[in-house]
């Protein structure tokens, strides 16, 4: 078995794949303390041949269990390109961080953009809108179809973008138009930062990461982009199976 | 250490003790854990620990001991200074703290929470009392390079003497003109502080000093970078030794960078490596990377690479002129060429100042290297902004190219740290679809 463990910041995503590529097992569990020591637990009694470890603990699992580690955008464009192998642009929202990236011909990246140290750009900020309006997040992804009215939330800090989100509360502006506020301005960072790369009009790309679960978020980001954008069948999980299939590579 | 033993003077100098030697220990402490753990570092690099640990202390000493001969003290925060004066009359020019986080949260207190970190930083130095060197300036030399250091200016008068310097922001005749009359107004700005006139000689001799600096840093900067096979010194330890350029006695370090390249030139004979055959080999452009601003550095040469140049006025833009006195028989013509010499500067607040991008790529061909981290300050619009310029300049090349924003904060690091390891996949996913496509 070939294991791939994804330590992102709010999640943390196990793949194992078999001989034939195939997934047989995989798993997201919340990312807590000593989360090296979970991971552990949770493959105590599996066949290990091989382990890589991406995402923001990968130097945790690295360190206590010797795994070789890659970083988030290898592992993401890994996984996109074994869904999607015409991908040639992959976005990604994760927790606490959202990145862009240029896929060569060959599932090797070529070129990447992140967000700045600030959160409004990123996963995290959609969970601080959703509490904030007392919602779970799978009313919230959706709440923004109904929106009649267009509203914009201009701020680039999170803490800012939720004393405006507050404000709209305020006004009495709607759930659903709140709701298109805050997906419209998360949209339109990754837009910005993926047009930077998307050059050709029918280049694919491929969403990924927690965010890409959020149906109303897809929406805003093709209407951005103009374009059909494809979402994998296990969007969460791109990072971990990328590092599954990095250290199948090396063994095969 | 070295700060116990000049407590007296550093409190006379109105340095806040306490406090002082908290920060300083704990630099102390990063620079231990930093730099002196790094394997296989060149002999002569104990000398430059051994000023580490006198920062803040013995040469302080030195400086205050200069100030007690009437020889004038100028702090800065630019490499527009011209220290050759300076220098020529026998006194000390100094950079300023301003690259530590701690003080920034003081400065705040006074100054807007959007400027850059180095400003605000030095800043926060000044109101806390913790940089000897702030404290021990005659007057701080300050500029108009930026917004916001042209009005932070006008607050910090209100702590310390200031001096500013117009700094033209083109480069046409009339501006040169009077960039001519700012050097020379400089000069008597220093004769006023010394209460004596300063002859040619003088400021001749200043200048043969720092040419004789600058040359050394440029000998530092060719052995370390023009290598492709070999690293003979690590970017921490060459960065560090750009950083202390600019605290330490001129003549002593000229000396000692000379006799560090001594070595350097034994280990590229003998080929002394202190990284791995095949280490990835990164430029590093943009903003300056103030003391003790080391989060860069060790986030790449931390990932398996090696940084093999600093672009930026902590580094190449600082040493790679030097003023021409060939056959010069009076002062206006001193000042001329002054002048000439610092116009060459390719800062981002000149417009237009495409010189720079035609530099970085030639640096970036002579050097054979493998990859460029463009770093910038948060809230650094000059060189932010210009590095859309840059970059697109370096894609048309086809070199690798990483842009990275921070701050002095150390949160972020984890961030770099990921930036930084997927960068140099990518650029090893190169090398090795390179040696393979070329079997």
């Amino acid at each position: 078995m070939f294991w791939g463990v994804d330590i992102g910041s709010t999640y943390t995503k196990i793949i194992g794949i078999g001989r034939e590529k195939e997934i047989t097992h995989h798993v997201v569990i919340p990312t807590i303390f000593n989360q090296d020591v979970i991971v552990g637990e949770y493959l105590k009694d599996k066949e290990v041949k091989m382990l890589v470890a991406t995402g923001y603990g990968r130097h945790m699992l690295g360190d206590s269990h010797g795994a070789p580690v890659i970083s988030e955008i290898k592992a993401h464009a890994k996984g996109a390109y074994f869904f999607h192998n015409e991908v040639k642009t992959v976005i990604d929202l994760g927790g606490q961080d959202s990145k862009v990236i240029k896929m060569g011909d060959d599932g090797g990246f070529t070129d990447f953009r992140m967000n700045d140290k600030c959160a409004a750009g990123t996963g995290k900020f959609l969970e601080i809108a959703a509490n904030r309006l007392g919602l779970d997040m799978q009313t919230f992804a959706k709440a923004g179809f109904d929106a009649t009215k267009e509203l914009t939330i201009s701020s680039m800090c999170a803490v800012f973008a939720e004393s405006e989100v507050i404000s709209l509360i305020a006004k009495k502006e709607s759930l659903a138009n709140i709701c298109y506020g805050v997906h419209e301005s998360i949209a339109s960072r990754l837009a910005s930062m993926a047009k930077k790369f998307v050059v050709k009009e029918n280049d694919c790309i491929v969403f990924t990461g927690g965010g890409a679960l959020n149906p109303f978020l897809h929406h805003m980001l093709e209407l951005k982009l103009e374009r059909k954008i494809l979402i994998p069948a296990h969007p969460q999980l791109i990072g971990a199976v990328g590092a599954a299939l990095s250290g199948f590579e090396v063994v095969q | 250490m070295g700060v116990e033993l000049h407590k007296d003077l550093l409190s006379s100098i109105g340095v806040d003790v306490e406090r002082h030697a908290k920060m300083m220990g704990m630099g102390l402490a990063g620079y231990q854990t930093g730099f002196m753990s790094q394997p296989n570092r060149p002999k002569a690099m104990a000398y430059f620990d051994w000023f580490m640990s006198e920062i803040q202390a013995e040469r302080i000493a030195e400086i205050n001991a200069l100030k007690a001969q009437k020889k004038p003290a100028v702090g800065t925060f630019c490499i527009f200074v011209p220290e050759e004066i300076v220098v020529g009359a026998g006194g000390a020019c100094f950079g300023l703290c301003g690259g530590a986080n701690p003080p920034i949260a003081d400065a705040e207190t006074e100054l807007p929470r959007n400027i850059c970190p180095l400003i605000k930083s030095a800043y926060g130095f000044k109101l806390q009392h913790t940089c000897a060197y702030t404290q021990s300036a005659d007057f701080i030399y300050g500029e108009t390079t930026c917004e916001a250091k042209k009005k932070t200016w006008e607050l910090l008068g209100k702590h310390h003497p200031v001096h500013v310097m117009n700094i033209p922001h083109m480069k046409r005749e009339k501006d040169l003109k009077m960039w001519q009359e700012e050097i020379k107004e400089f000069k008597e700005h220093i004769e006023e502080v010394t209460e004596k006139k300063l002859s040619l000689q003088e400021m001749l001799n200043g200048v043969k000093l720092i040419n004789a600096k600058r040359d050394a840093m440029k000998r530092l900067d060719t052995l370390r970078g023009m290598h492709p096979d070999i690293m003979p010194i690590s970017g921490k330890d060459a960065l560090f030794i750009s950083q202390m350029s600019f605290l330490d006695d001129p003549k002593r370090f000229t000396q000692k960078v000379n006799e560090l390249c001594d070595e350097l030139d034994e280990r590229i004979k003998e080929k002394v490596s202190v990284f791995p055959e095949n280490t990835p080999r990164i430029m590093v452009l943009g903003t300056p990377i103030a003391p003790p601003n080391w989060k860069l550095h060790t986030a790449v040469e931390g990932s398996g690479a090696c940084i093999i140049n600093e672009e930026g006025c902590i580094g190449h833009r600082y040493f790679k002129d030097n003023v021409d006195i060939e056959g010069v028989t009076d002062e206006d013509e001193l000042y001329a060429r002054l002048m000439k010499r610092y116009s060459k500067i390719d800062c981002a607040c000149f417009t237009p100042n495409t010189g720079r991008t035609d530099k970085i790529v030639q640096m970036y061909k002579d050097r054979k290297a493998d990859g460029v981290i463009y770093y910038t300050l948060s809230f650094c619009h000059t060189y932010n902004v210009e590095s859309h310029l840059v970059t697109e300049a370096l894609a048309k090349e086809g070199i690798p190219c990483l842009v990275i924003e921070s701050d002095y904060s150390p949160e972020d690091a984890g961030q770099i740290k990921t930036r930084v390891e997927a960068f140099l996949e990518s650029i090893t996913f190169k090398q090795k679809a390179e040696a393979f496509a070329n079997k």
